[in-house]
Parts: structure tokens; sequence; C-alpha cells
């Protein structure tokens, strides 16, 4: 870990003030990814700026009947906030799905969805890693893609992205508000907040340089029976093989993303209308154009399954 | 003490302390954090320099340069030692690869150098300061490519590396019913909690290291071969450690590199490996392709049984074994087992808890599910048909006994207590809710060896039992059976027993290793204890033979004092160390288990969560059932683990281990783990030491994990032979879902 | 035959690129970039440990686990990965359990920190440490001290009612079941594998507070 130097940000211009008059500098808040890979100097920051202090810890009613939600509410107080509980169980149950409960109770709201891939040829500074190196060659593209996208990929980098917040977020249609180092605010629906990798799979989301994200909003409820599923080798405190996010009405229609498949959560709106028609109509859909590898192929049919599970829940 | 008569009555038979399901005696320390491991030793070293360790990144090949400048002249930096300028160094004799490399790299990960810095802090960024160029050479990193050029080692533990008796080809053709399965078990990792870590201390010539070790003696005669010493040089003091399971037998870079280090830094240096480099540094279970063959009648008597092993390992390293289970479980008149091993340029194949029949049980128990199967015959009744109890791959006459064997017993007592019964045969037919509902069974097989083991037992003027030995308590519980053999032995209570292991000043015990460490270092404390008795006997001036030592006090005949008594002048000691003759060579030493497992299988997902588990040991005199049971439900567990996540996967471009940390190389969580039933039965054997007591830390894990790949076949109908047994390989088999 | 070909280096001292044919060099680094670490940054710090003010100038490197370990000498707590992945180093701070090997220790000004040797000590031990040592819930001890401080705050946390994955309702309040801990405690590995012993201990002491 390279040395750093350290400030409490004190108010949020000042915080992205601070961050603009600093190339090297991050922000940090619950620290459990950004310090887990500054120790394999993953992520190698001269000056971090902790923002725990700005106060974006509350979860609010909006206007228009939805949520606000601050960037450093904790994913533990998150998944137990009675209005998250009963109007968007989905949201809910996804974050007890995720890591364990000391990390739920640091990892904040805004810092699970900038989480970095956990692909292993990211996390090992031995081996070629566009993302980590960007032009170092990808060793997972030849090696070990179990875990990795079958969908949405490129030639540069298969990583997906590790969050079982960000899927039921999707599928919430959620947006994420931010603040830029100007002091401007902005929103970006969560559909275009985590990018694919393409030619440039260094850059994860659409944030500019320097902007801090300060809330997600979730519009008005949506009702419907709301499930997440999450599958993966052991019974918990691990990464998802495959997840389904899914929001299912009385009538049958619904809502569906999934996780463990791509390098951003994967909602395709176009195959919800095929939900009446059962999960491999969707799954069909949503994963026209897949790119499966030898290693992961069996994610397919995991994700029709698990969305038939999830189908198969919201229905008793 | 020379133990070469099967034993008779002795102390240890009034079982007023031993056999009793003590708490650990170690438990409060360990409990509260106050128990101190290797690294945390700040009363010896109070202010250490601190090393980070530097691995090589690629599979094989050399250093072409390394570039030390910018790391040299980093904050905080004391010293860089790499293989150039460290001196001398050497391989120990139970290393396959040196423990530095360069500028030869035998595999991904060997330690190339130690930054050695002021904090633990400056010493890592410096090592990311160290740069490094490679020139790669091809390796080969894939078993299934090499196997064909694998070839018979020199040597199996245990014996040939071939065997064969009667005409198994013959009799495998003629068979009415067979089995020919390969199976697959890939790399497994010991991942115990408390990394490998050192702290190294010299004094003049004299080295010090408090590192975290399970065989004392063995370390300190390497630390002196690789650094070119003296033994009586060298002092190893391990009294607590952090988990082993035969990932701390040997020296490895840790301990070399602080010894390198500190040299080089003029004072104590302490190093843990990082967590991310241990895997590729240090030794893992290697991966077999196994091949079975079993012939039986229609009636389901075995008349051929075969097992072929290929594992790989670097040159000059050492085979699995996995088919030694094979030669001893069933009758059979038609035999051969034959063992091959490749050459592999990933890092180093080694002993990891019960090697050999922790992977062979995994192929042969299977194969004796699917000849049940074949036969329509229920697999438990096949095991107990086929049952010997005389070593059936034995030739020649006459034929070896075993010394105690209880198989049938397990495997009877096991049926009834889990309701075997109730098992549906039908694969695929047994629901709960939406779950699918599966059992399995398998058989346990493992060795009961013994080992020479010392200690010294002191009793002072307050009447205080003072136990030392070199002896190791990996989480075994050793510390409490010892406490518990010496005041069985003393006649004191348990609270009047200290014990002190783990420092090479004391005597040299067998260690921990091969399920031999309980009942081997509890016979040599015996065999001390008695050579106290005696002095205490003599100072009292009682007839040591007919002394009686109870409550802490001697008494014979009409006489009677206070144990203390004896030592008022000045503490008595007594030392021994027992030595095993040829019992051993009489009678087979060996211990039985009988394993049953459910699991229910989600029939969308064909996730698998193991729902129940009981184990039936035949081991001999349980010393401590507490402790036992321990041993038994953690084997229990890892056993879950390599039938259903735990997998070293080789990336067989650039050859490495590429889930090398905790989160990637998945072992059991809570979740994985069911409530755990363990039944021990009545056995004493007289035959294998003093304390009539075998080992069960290793037999706990032979069996579980196909008695799990067993459940799921009976849950699913679905055979996978390529563990570990994850969704992705039962999912097509799964039924169809709307 | 030389199969053997060159291979560039990254800023980090690490091979980049595989066989010739795919090869790709890394971009070079810039001698300034290469020079040499920056001198470690300093910063106070002051939290409560175990009910005892600590006030400490670390390096800001310093993680929480650090420097209860190595500028505290309260090695109770134990570093198992360093990456969050095990759950040894699980501490209780300001009420709640996390991984101290995942925190800075400058970002706990004003913390209350509470570490196994702060539950109880041999001779007085908490009840959750004596219900551990009666279970055996645990065999090489090493990550003793995190799973009985998780056990601690996992107890509270179903007490508060924070839901977890084990139940699929998560509008209902949780239970003490065995379903409920072995997934609440499934942040911290122990390889020993007393996981059945330790459900034990966790569900004596959780009955005896009801």
């Amino acid at each position: 870990m390279r040395a750093f130097s350290y400030e409490r940000a004190r108010d949020p211009q000042a915080a992205v003030a601070a961050m603009a008059r600093t190339p090297d500098a991050k922000f940090i808040a619950g620290g459990t990814n950004l310090l887990d890979l500054m120790k394999l100097e993953i992520e190698r920051p001269g000056r971090l700026i902790d923002v725990n202090g700005l106060g974006f810890d509350k979860i609010e009613a909006t206007a228009d009947g939805g949520l606000r939600i601050g960037a450093l509410v904790r994913n533990t107080d998150l998944a137990a906030d009675e209005r998250v509980r009963r109007d968007y169980g989905v949201l809910s149950r996804a974050l007890v799905a995720g890591a364990s409960g000391q990390l739920r109770n640091k990892a904040t709201t805004a810092g699970n969805l900038l989480q970095r891939t956990r692909c292993p040829y990211f996390y090992d500074p031995g081996q070629p890693c566009n993302k980590r190196q960007p032009g170092s060659g990808c060793g997972a593209l030849q090696g070990f893609s179990r875990q990795l996208a079958v969908i949405g990929g490129s030639e540069a980098c298969i990583a997906t992205h590790p969050s079982d917040m960000a899927v039921a977020m999707r599928v919430l249609d959620a947006s994420v508000e931010t603040l830029n180092p100007e002091g401007k605010a902005r929103r970006i629906p969560i559909a275009e907040f985590h990018r694919l990798p393409g030619d440039k799979p260094q850059i994860d989301t659409t944030l500019g340089r320097g902007e801090l994200i300060t809330a997600v909003t979730l519009p008005r409820p949506i009702g419907g029976v709301q499930v997440y599923r999450k599958v993966r080798d052991r019974a918990s405190y691990a990464f998802a093989l495959v997840s389904v996010a899914a929001v299912v009405q009385r009538d049958g229609s619904g809502r569906v993303a999934f996780g463990g498949v791509a390098h951003k959560p994967w909602r395709v709106e176009a195959a919800e209308p095929a939900m009446a028609s059962g999960a491999k109509a969707v799954v069909d859909r949503a994963f026209a154009g897949a790119k499966p590898r030898h290693d992961n192929a069996f994610k397919l049919l995991l994700a029709e399954r698990t969305l038939a599970a999830a189908m198969a829940e919201a229905r008793a | 003490m020379k133990f070469d008569q099967p034993a008779t009555t002795n102390p240890i038979d009034q079982l007023k302390v031993v056999g009793k399901p003590t708490d650990r005696i170690e438990g409060p320390l360990k409990v509260s954090g106050a128990a101190p491991y290797a690294y945390e030793r700040r009363d010896v070293a109070p202010s250490p320099a601190y090393g980070c360790v530097i691995g090589a990144t690629i599979g094989k090949g050399k250093i072409q340069s390394m570039d030390l400048g910018p790391a040299r002249r980093a904050p905080g930096v004391i010293t860089i030692v790499t293989a150039q300028n460290a001196g001398p160094v050497g391989k120990g004799a139970f290393n396959t690869a040196k423990l530095i490399g360069g500028p030869d790299i035998d595999h991904y990960h060997q330690a190339i150098a130690v930054v050695v810095a002021e904090t633990f802090e400056q010493a890592r960024a410096a090592a990311q300061l160290v740069r490094v160029n490679y020139v790669r050479t091809a390796g080969e990193f894939d078993l299934s490519k090499a196997k064909d050029g694998a070839k018979a080692p020199k040597q199996l533990t245990g014996g040939p590396p071939d065997s064969a008796l009667g005409d198994f080809d013959g009799a495998f053709a003629a068979a009415a019913v067979k089995v020919d399965s390969t199976y697959t078990t890939p790399d497994h990792a010991h991942a115990m909690m408390e990394p490998h870590a050192t702290i190294a201390a010299w004094k003049g010539d004299e080295l010090t290291l408090w590192t975290s070790n399970q065989m004392i003696d063995w370390g300190r005669g390497e630390i002196a071969k690789i650094l070119g010493m003296p033994k009586t040089k060298v002092r190893l003091i391990s009294p607590f450690i952090g988990g082993g399971f035969g990932g701390k037998l040997f020296i490895r870079a840790d301990a070399v590199l602080a010894a390198l280090g500190a040299r080089a830094a003029g004072r104590p240096v302490k190093i843990a490996l990082q967590r991310p480099l241990m895997i590729n540094n240090t030794t893992h279970r290697p991966a077999t392709i196994q091949r079975v063959r079993l012939g039986a009648t229609r009636d389901g008597k075995i008349t051929a049984i075969g097992h072929e092993s290929w594992s790989g390992d670097l040159p000059g390293g050492k085979p699995d074994g996995a088919v030694h289970q094979t030669r001893m479980l069933y009758a059979a008149d038609n035999r051969m087992t034959a063992t091959r091993l490749a050459v592999l340029d990933l890092p180093e194949a080694n002993a990891m808890r019960a090697p050999g029949e922790a992977t062979g049980h995994m192929a042969l128990e299977v194969a004796i599910d699917e000849l049940a199967e074949g036969l329509g015959m229920d697999p438990v009744e096949l095991r107990i048909r086929n049952d010997t109890q005389v070593v059936p791959d034995a030739a020649g006459a006459p034929p070896k006994p075993f010394s105690q064997r209880q198989l049938v017993e397990c495997l009877r007592t096991g049926a009834e207590r889990f309701g075997w019964a109730r098992r549906n045969p039908q694969p695929g037919q047994a629901r709960d809710g939406r779950w699918l509902v599966g059992m399995g069974v398998a058989a346990a097989y493992r060795g009961a060896p013994t080992m020479k083991s010392a200690a010294r037992v002191r009793l002072n003027g307050r009447g205080l039992v003072i136990v030392e030995t070199d002896m190791t308590d990996i989480g075994t519980g050793t510390y409490t059976i010892i406490a518990q053999t010496a005041a069985e032995m003393m006649g004191v209570p348990l609270a009047s027993v200290r014990v002190s292991l783990g420092d090479s000043d004391y005597p040299v015990s067998a260690g921990s290793g091969g399920q031999w460490g309980a009942a081997s270092s509890t016979a040599g404390v015996f065999a001390a204890c008695m050579k106290l008795r005696q002095a205490v006997a003599e100072k009292l001036g009682f007839d040591p033979d007919k002394a009686v030592f109870a409550d802490g006090r001697v008494s014979a005949g009409r006489k009677a004092a206070p144990l203390a008594d004896a030592a008022r002048d000045g503490e008595l000691v007594g030392e021994d160390a027992i030595e095993f003759g040829d019992l051993s060579k009489r009678y087979q030493h060996a211990t039985f288990g009988a394993h049953f497992v459910e699991v229910g299988i989600d029939p969308y997902t064909a996730e698998v969560r193991v729902r129940r588990m009981l184990a039936v040991c035949a081991a001999g005199r349980i010393l401590n059932p507490k402790a036992a049971r321990n041993q038994v439900i953690g084997a229990m567990t890892m056993g879950v683990g390599s039938a259903l996540m735990e997998e070293l996967v080789v990336d067989k471009g650039q050859g490495f281990f590429v889930n090398h940390d905790l989160a990637s190389y998945e072992v059991p969580v809570h979740a994985d783990i069911p409530h755990q039933e363990v039944i021990f039965l009545d056995e004493t054997d007289p035959t294998t030491s003093p304390m009539k007591a075998k080992g069960v830390g290793e037999l706990g894990i032979c069996g579980v994990s196909a008695a799990v790949a067993n459940a799921i076949y009976n849950a699913a109908g679905v055979r996978v032979r390529e563990y570990p047994i994850t969704l992705d390989k039962l999912l097509a088999g799964m039924p169809a879902v709307a | 035959m030389d199969a053997a070909h060159k291979l560039e280096i990254s800023r980090r001292g690490v091979l980049i690129v595989g066989a010739a044919a795919s090869a790709v060099a890394a971009p070079s680094v810039s001698e300034a970039q290469a020079a040499g670490a920056d001198a470690p940054v300093l910063a106070k710090v002051a939290f409560e440990v175990n009910g005892t003010r600590r006030e400490l100038e670390l390096d800001t490197r310093t993680t929480l686990l650090d420097a209860l370990r190595e500028n505290l000498n309260l090695t109770g707590s134990k570093k198992g990965c360093d990456h969050g992945q095990c759950g040894a180093c699980t501490v209780i701070v300001d009420g709640r359990r996390i991984n101290s090997c995942l925190t800075l220790a400058v970002m706990h000004e004003g913390g209350r920190i509470t570490t196994i040797e702060g539950l109880g000590q041999p001779g007085a031990l908490h009840p959750m440490q004596a219900a551990f040592v009666k279970h055996d819930g645990f065999q090489c001890g090493y990550c003793t001290p995190g799973q009985i401080c998780s056990a601690v705050a996992v107890l509270d946390e179903i007490k508060a009612g924070v839901p977890s994955h084990a139940g699929a309702d998560v509008t209902a309040a949780p239970q003490v079941t065995s379903d409920e801990l072995r997934e609440r405690m499934s942040g911290n590995i122990c390889r020993c594998g007393a996981y059945s012993n330790i459900i034990e201990a966790i569900t004596e002491v959780a009955g005896g507070n009801a």
C-alpha cells in the first residue's frame, strides 16, 4: 500500500473540491473494497478523503412516494429499514444475500455500487488484466472464467460486477444522485450507471472523475412479489454464480434483472413481457447474443432455472 | 520404554481422568485471545523488524534481473534478502522445491525475496517496488496431459507403489457384475486460519524461531540443513498453532526468510505469509485421476478389485497414496493397485489431512456404491458382506490380522442410528417439500501408526506435575490429553498438571501428523510418568512396584504420603521415550468408521445442502471424547468441502492456482454444515500403545466426500465422478421445471 | 530449442504477458513513478479500546487490526487473511461487529472498540467465551476470538430485528434458530470445522438471555 495522506471532509462541497485539487485522491467511506485493493496496490491513491462525516446516512421519503437512500447508509441499515423491507423486499433480500454481517455493517450504499470485479486475474497483480492495467491483456480469456461474464463482455474483459444490491436496484429503476467537482448535482439512472467493458474495461461506471455519490433514490413502490434468489457454490459468504432479482405482479407480468452474468447488473426490459410465458422465454430474450465460455456456459441454464425458481416462489 | 508386548493392565485403565470429556485446559486462553501465536510474541521480540515476502509471478523459468534499488531506498527499509545475496541456502530434505528461488523459478509464488523494514506498512509498500525481469520457460501444468508419461514412484508411503494378488484381469473379465469408473479429485489447499508465521532472532550463532509448525524436531533439523548450521544451534518454539492439516509439517519460506532477514538486519524479524501468496507458495494436496475396477458375483461377493491412481508433483516429489485403503478395506481374491507419478511444474504437492486415504475413499467408496446399484443390493450390506479380519492385500501366508477391526459394527450401528432403512434405494424419488432428498454411506479406513515419542515430567514441592515435550497441539487437544495422561499416572487432579509443548529444548516427541500424535505423545508421557513414579517411590522409601498413586497421595501397604512430599528436597524428574517394537508388524493397526450423510438438492438450481451427518468410529481408546468428537466433526466439515466446493483451479497456460485466497478458494462456512453426530464404539487396543489408543483426526475425513457424493446420487440420480460436485455438473440432470 | 521468451514488466515489477504471439508491451514507467515510495504520513487518532482511551500516532496505512495488534499489543484479534475473507479479525466498534482488517485506524476517531480481551479474561470469562469452552467450539483457536465477537454481536442483531438471508420473509422478526445463527455466523470461517459445536455454544447463551 502506497503511503497516502488522509483528511476528513467536512461538507460535500469541500469534499469534491479537495478531490478536484488532488489528481490521485480517492473518497473512502466503508473502505471494505478499497482497502482490500489498496493492500494489493490494485488501487494506489495518494490521498484519501474520508466522506463518512458528510451526513448522507439517512433514508428519507421523497415527494413522489419513493425513498432517498443516503450514500453512506450501511448495507445492514438499508436491509433492516422497515420501508425497504415492506415496499422494496427485493432490495432487502439482495443486501442480506451479500457478503457477511461484518462487511454489511461497514459497507455503504455508494460503495456497494462502486465495488470492483472479483475476477481472480484482476486480483492477482502477477497476471495480465486490462481492467487493472490497460493494455496488459486479459488472463481470464485463456484462463479460468467460471465466475465471469456470459454476456456483454469484450475481447478486453469478461469481468462481472459482484454486487447483489445493484441488481435489485436495477430492477427497481433506482437513480444515483451525485455531486461533481464543480459542485453541480446530477442524477444518473441506474441503467446508465454501470458500463460494459468494451475497450475501456478499466472504467466501471459513468461517474466523472472526482464525482461524489450522495444518494440513491427509489421510485414509488411497484408492489408485486419481490424475490431475490442468489445461487453460489457455498451456502453463504460467496459471490453469486447467478442471481435473479424479480418483481412479479399478480397478473404474471413483472421485471427481472440478473447478477453474476455481466459487467453490470443485467436487465433487458424487452424480455420482460415474456414473463407470462415462463423463465425460458425470458432468458432466451435477455441473453440473446450471449457469448459464454467453456467454463461458464452453465450460467445460461442456471439463469433460466433460477428465474424459474424465483417465479415459482412468487406464485407460491 | 520399549513397547513390544501388548499392554496389560496399567494405571491408565483406572480411567479416572483419561477417557473423560474434559474441557480443553488451554481453552480459557484461546477464547480470551490470550494464547500467543507465533507472530504475536512481543514478549520475546519487543521491537521486531517486519518482513514482506515477494513471490515469483511465473510458473517456471528464470529471473533475468532484479532491481532492488527503489525498494532499498524506500522509507524504513532495512535490508532485502534474495537468493543472490543470502549466502549459501540449501534445500530441506522434506522440501521438494527450494524455499527461496532464483535465478531458477520452480513454481508460481515461489519466494524470491524478503523486504525487511521498520514497520509492516513500509515492508509491504517497498516490496511493491522490487522489479523483476523473468524469462519464462515452458512447463507442464496439466495432469491429464502428463498422465500418460507418469512413472511408478520409487516408493509409496506404507508400501510398494504397485501391488497384485491372484489374477485380477481374469477375475474382472469373468465377473458377473462390474464397475469400471474413473474419478478425478482436484488440488486442495489446507487453508488453515493462521498463516505460516515466524519471528526469528539470532544471538551470536544461535538462532531461535518462534514459529507455527507441527513437527518441531523435523523443523529444527531442516533449518539447520537449509542454513548450513549445527542443529544444536537452532531452537524452535511453537506452543500455539493456528491450524496445520499437514500444511505446517515442514519448514516453509516464512521461517527461512525470517532467519535470513534477521541475520541481515541484525535484529529480530517477523513474517507472516500474505494470504494471497500462501496457496501457491506453500504445499497442497495434489489432484488425482483414479480408475477403480470392481468385479463381483451376483450375490455380492467381490472377486476382483483394482485401483490405479495418477498424481503429479515437481521433479523429485511424491505421489498421492490414493490406493492405500483399497489394499485394506474389502476381501477379494484377485486384486491390483498401481500408483503413477507425473512431473508437473505446479507448486509443491504434499501431505494434507489423511494424505492418500482422503482422495482414495472419494473414488473407491463411490465405486462400491456403483457396484451396489449394479447388484441391486444395499450398499451397507455389500460392504458388510465383503468384510475381512485380515489384511486382504498381503501376498503369502500367514495373513496379517488387524489388531481391531469393527468396520461391520460401525456400519450396522450407523445404519440403525441414522435411519438408513428409510432410504429409498431408487434414486431421485424422495422429496421434502421442493427438495430432492437422498442418503449416502461410505466406509472409512485410516492406518494407526505410532512414532517414538519422549517427554519429561517434573514434580515440584507444591505437588505440581509439569510435563514438557516438543509435541504440538494444532487444535487436536494435545494439551488436554497429555494433562489427562499425567494426572491419571500421577494420581493428581487435572488442575495440578501443567503442560508445556512445542519447544525444541524439550524431549523430542512424535509431533502432529499422520494421525499418530495422540497415541504416540501420550504414550511418551506415560513412559516418563513411569520413571517419575519410580523416582517418587524411591524417594519416599516405597516399593515402586506396589506404590499406588491416587488423590494426590502415594501409598503402599499401610504407608502413605502426599505426592508433594517426594519433592520436598527438590524437584523430581522423570524423562523417557516410548519406542515401539514390532507389534505393528504382527498386527495391522488401523482405525475404521462409517459415514452417513443426508443431502437435499434444490430441483431448480441443483444447489446441494447437507442436512444430516453421522460418523461412527472405532479408533481404540478415546482419550477425551469431547476433543475426539471435535476432531471428527472438523474432518467431516473438511470432507463436505472437498465433496462440494474445494478446488484449486489450475491455469494450465500460466501455470498457477488461480483462486489463491479465501474468497475464491471456498471452504465450508457455518451455513454449509448441519448439526453433526459422532459415535465412538467401545474399543481398547492393547497392541498399539500402553494407552491402548489410536488417532481419529484423519479417520474422520476418510469417506465423507464419498458419502456426500453417494447421497447426491440417491437424491438426484446423477452420478458425478469429477470432484467437487458443484451445481453446474448436476444441472443438466435435474428435473424439468416450468 | 529455446522455448523461453522475454517478458515485459509493469511498474509494480510483475510480468504482464504470456506467449510471444499475444505479447502486449506494458506501458513503461516514468522514473518519477518508479523512484520509490512516498514517506509515510503520520496522523493522530484517539479512541476507546475496551473502556480505556488510547491515543496513537500512526502511519495512515495502519488498519484498525494492526493498530490493535502491533501498536496496542492486543493480539487477541487475529489476522487470518487481511482481506475481509475470513472474519478472524472481527471486533465490535460502536456496537457493531466489523472486520478490523478492512478499516483504517485513523477513521475511528472517538470510536468505542471492544475486542476479545474486553469481553472477558481467563478467570472472568464472558458467558459466550465460557460457552465456547464448554461446547468445545474451537480447535486451533485462531478464528475463535473473531467467532466469539461475532456471536455476541449476532445475538444483539437478532434482538434488534436485523434481517438475514436465512429468512425468506424479510418483513418477519428474526428468531434465534440454528439456521439463523449459521447464516449470520458465516462470515467467520473455522477451518478446523468446529461449526456444529459453535452453534451449540451460541444457542445456549441465547437461551440464557431469553
